[in-house]
């Protein structure tokens, strides 16, 4: 079975500064790590891996420096792993990312399953996933917290959602994007940092996944950022404790003292 | 500084550092509060590969030696030396099996031992017996094709976790120190149990227990070499170990020297970091020099003993008693910089403190590797001719 992990490099939280003018990310000297969530999807892979066998292929597409979030992931176990890099895939939003992405996959072939993390946390938008399996025209599942084969060729996934938890089963070829309760992702081991190490990347541009330049880059997407701002700051939050006598009580005092009316 | 290390040290080195850092250091305070022996983090070690660094290549270890060991063992001790420690233990509980074992007792058990599978021990110490292993009192009698053991081992690191033992016992109480040998004794082979797990001032994580042998019953093929090795097979195991033991100082050391720096950089008092006050100063140039000081001799003196030098004794004994002394004196230090803060539970230098201690305990005590330095600065002179005076 072959199973690819989308990977993504983005710069590290803990040392990324907003800019107060244009709200956008200060990425100057900032390093760049491994999408966590990606990380999720990495671990999923290798964990199906290990139970049923697999071949398991990262990609990520971005400048000549991703190939650094490659070798990390081949140290981890990842079998092998392909860069996407061209200077006309820069500019890309979501859609022309899952173009390119979903024209990486067709030129690797029977591929049975793709995973990504349930998003990126630099652009949040959790949308490549869907869009790479909608351009592929194969199910996908989103927010997926537990995963299994279930037969030759179905897979068996729990989902998280606003309304609680959603068993689907997949046809594969399928996609899904993973929480992080698939498990933590496991470290390296010294033998596969070492053929890591050495392994030679494939780097494919625009002409080895055949698409035309319109439609990858900042020229295939169709969406412009016009404004960035901050959302508002969402209503404080109490979490009620104790027993339920003594929150319904609580929640009768807060209710009364923000003047609702009929208390 | 830079101690020119291959490339694959350092990638050993920075596996370690990243397991300390993202697996030991948020789990380490839980664990010695518990007293919890570290199974999933074994696991994690496991996977790493780093348990067959020193091991051999034909028996699915990386082919290293004592300082790709060392390297790893620094690096785990600076999160907890708790769980370094359990992990170091199997590496002493194998060298038996690597230096004297025979070709199928090494293809036996060093794969599983090198990928992790299942953990070592080494049992020496008894009640009677603890620096003066000539004292020891449990038996190897042989049965036809079987040894029956009898007696009971105790402290033994990692006791009742791992799978494979490498015992002490006496083959033939007339010959006296040519009297004892070496045997494999596997978790679950007959007559073979465990006594109560210790509760321990530091090093919480790793499990102490006693090995009890009741008429333990174990084919003949698991004695290491030949009968009346023992003492020598403890003693050349020992010069293996012990800059390990060296190791889990300079790391233990480092690790509270970083908490120390960084917390007198940041405590205020009469209107300045504190680390603004000579005093305090002088004490973090003290632990810092030592440290790196410690690590120097742990490194040289691994590559060293790697070459299998005639003074192997002597070498590992120093980096025994230096890097151990050097990590007692640096974390009491630390916890004085950081001052009630330092006492407290909430910081890691509390836990730091009460681990160091048994760095100058266990494997030899740091009077007896000085006794061995000694002993072995009279045997060189006496061979000198003429000295330089
Ligand atoms: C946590 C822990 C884990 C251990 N793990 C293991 C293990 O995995 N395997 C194992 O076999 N053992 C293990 N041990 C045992 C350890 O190696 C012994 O405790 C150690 O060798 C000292 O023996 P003892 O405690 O009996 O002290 P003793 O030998 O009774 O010594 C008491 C004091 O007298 C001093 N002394 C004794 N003889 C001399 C001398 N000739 N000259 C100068 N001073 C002397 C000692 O230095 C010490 O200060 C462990 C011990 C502990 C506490």
């Amino acid at each position: 079975m072959k199973i690819v992990v989308c990977i993504k490099q983005v710069p590290d939280a803990k040392n990324v500064r907003i800019d107060p003018n244009t709200h956008t990310l200060v990425r100057q000297g900032v390093e760049s790590i491994i999408n966590p969530f990606d990380l999720f999807a990495v671990e999923a892979a290798l964990r199906l891996k290990d139970r049923h066998g697999a071949h398991v292929t990262a990609i990520t597409m971005g400048p000549p420096q991703a190939e650094e979030a490659l070798r990390d992931v081949l140290s981890r176990g990842v079998d092998d792993a392909v860069l996407l890099s061209d200077r006309a895939f820069a500019g890309a939003d979501t859609w022309a990312t899952a173009t390119a992405l979903a024209a990486a996959v067709r030129k690797m072939g029977d591929v049975s399953l793709i995973f990504c993390g349930k998003q990126a946390i630099d652009g949040d938008t959790a949308q490549v996933g869907p869009e790479l399996a909608t351009i592929l025209d194969i199910p996908y599942a989103t927010f997926v917290k537990e995963l299994n084969l279930d037969g030759p060729d179905h897979l068996k996934v729990v989902r998280r959602t606003d309304e609680g938890t959603e068993v689907w089963r997949l046809p594969l070829p399928a996609l899904v994007t993973v929480l992080r309760e698939v498990g933590d992702p496991r470290v390296p081991s010294l033998k596969h940092k070492m053929r890591a190490k050495k392994a030679t990347l494939p780097v494919w541009g625009i002409q080895d996944v055949g698409l035309d330049q319109d439609r990858v880059g900042l020229s295939g997407s169709y969406t412009q950022v016009v404004k960035v701002f901050s959302p508002p700051r969402r209503a404080d939050r109490v979490m009620l404790q104790g027993p339920v006598e003594d929150q319904v009580e609580q929640l009768y005092r807060y209710l009364k003292e923000a003047k609702v009316p009929g208390l | 500084m830079n101690y020119f290390l291959s490339e694959e040290q350092k990638m050993i080195q920075e596996l370690a550092e990243q397991i300390a850092r993202e697996k030991i250091r948020p789990v380490r305070a839980q664990l010695d509060e518990a007293e919890a022996f570290p199974s999933e983090l074994m696991q994690v070690l496991a996977q790493s590969d780093l348990f067959g660094v020193y091991i051999p290549e034909e028996y699915g270890g990386l082919g290293g030696g004592i300082l790709e060991n060392c390297l790893a063992v620094e690096q785990l001790a600076r999160a907890c030396i708790g769980v370094a420690t359990s992990f170091a233990a199997s590496g002493l509980g194998a060298y038996p099996i690597l230096l004297y074992g025979s070709e199928e007792q090494k293809s036996a058990y060093l794969p599983d031992i090198a990928a992790g599978r299942r953990l070592a021990a080494f049992a020496v110490t008894e009640s009677g017996a603890g620096s003066d292993v000539t004292a020891i009192k449990t038996t190897a009698v042989k049965d036809g094709d079987h040894y029956i053991l009898n007696g009971t081992k105790q402290w033994i690191t990692n006791g009742g976790e791992a799978d494979i033992y490498s015992v002490l016992a006496v083959t033939d109480k007339a010959k006296g120190p040519r009297g004892a040998s070496f045997f494999i004794v596997e978790k679950g082979d007959p007559g073979f149990g465990f006594g109560k797990k210790e509760k321990k001032l530091g090093i919480r994580a790793s499990a102490t227990r006693e090995l009890v042998f009741q008429d333990c019953r174990i084919p003949k093929e698991r004695l290491i070499a030949k009968e009346g090795m023992g003492f020598i097979i403890a003693m050349k195991t020992f010069d293996k170990s012990r800059p390990g033991i060296g190791a889990l100082g300079v790391g233990l050391a480092q690790g509270a020297l970083d908490i120390a720096v960084e917390y007198a950089r940041k405590r205020v008092q009469f209107g300045k970091p504190i680390i603004s006050f000579q005093a305090v100063q002088h004490k973090l140039a003290d632990m810092a020099t030592k440290t790196e000081a410690a690590r120097a001799l742990i490194y040289s003196a691994a590559r060293h003993m790697d070459t299998n030098p005639p003074d192997a004794s002597k070498v590992a004994a120093m980096c025994k008693v230096f890097a151990s002394d050097v990590a007692v004196e640096v974390t009491t230090e630390a916890v004085q910089i950081l001052g009630g803060y330092g006492y407290m539970r909430d910081y890691p230098v509390e836990k730091m403190f009460r681990d160091a201690k048994i760095l100058q305990i266990y494997e030899g005590t740091n009077e007896i590797q000085r006794n061995i330095i000694g002993q072995e600065l009279n045997k060189e002179y006496g061979r000198i001719k003429e000295t330089f005076f």
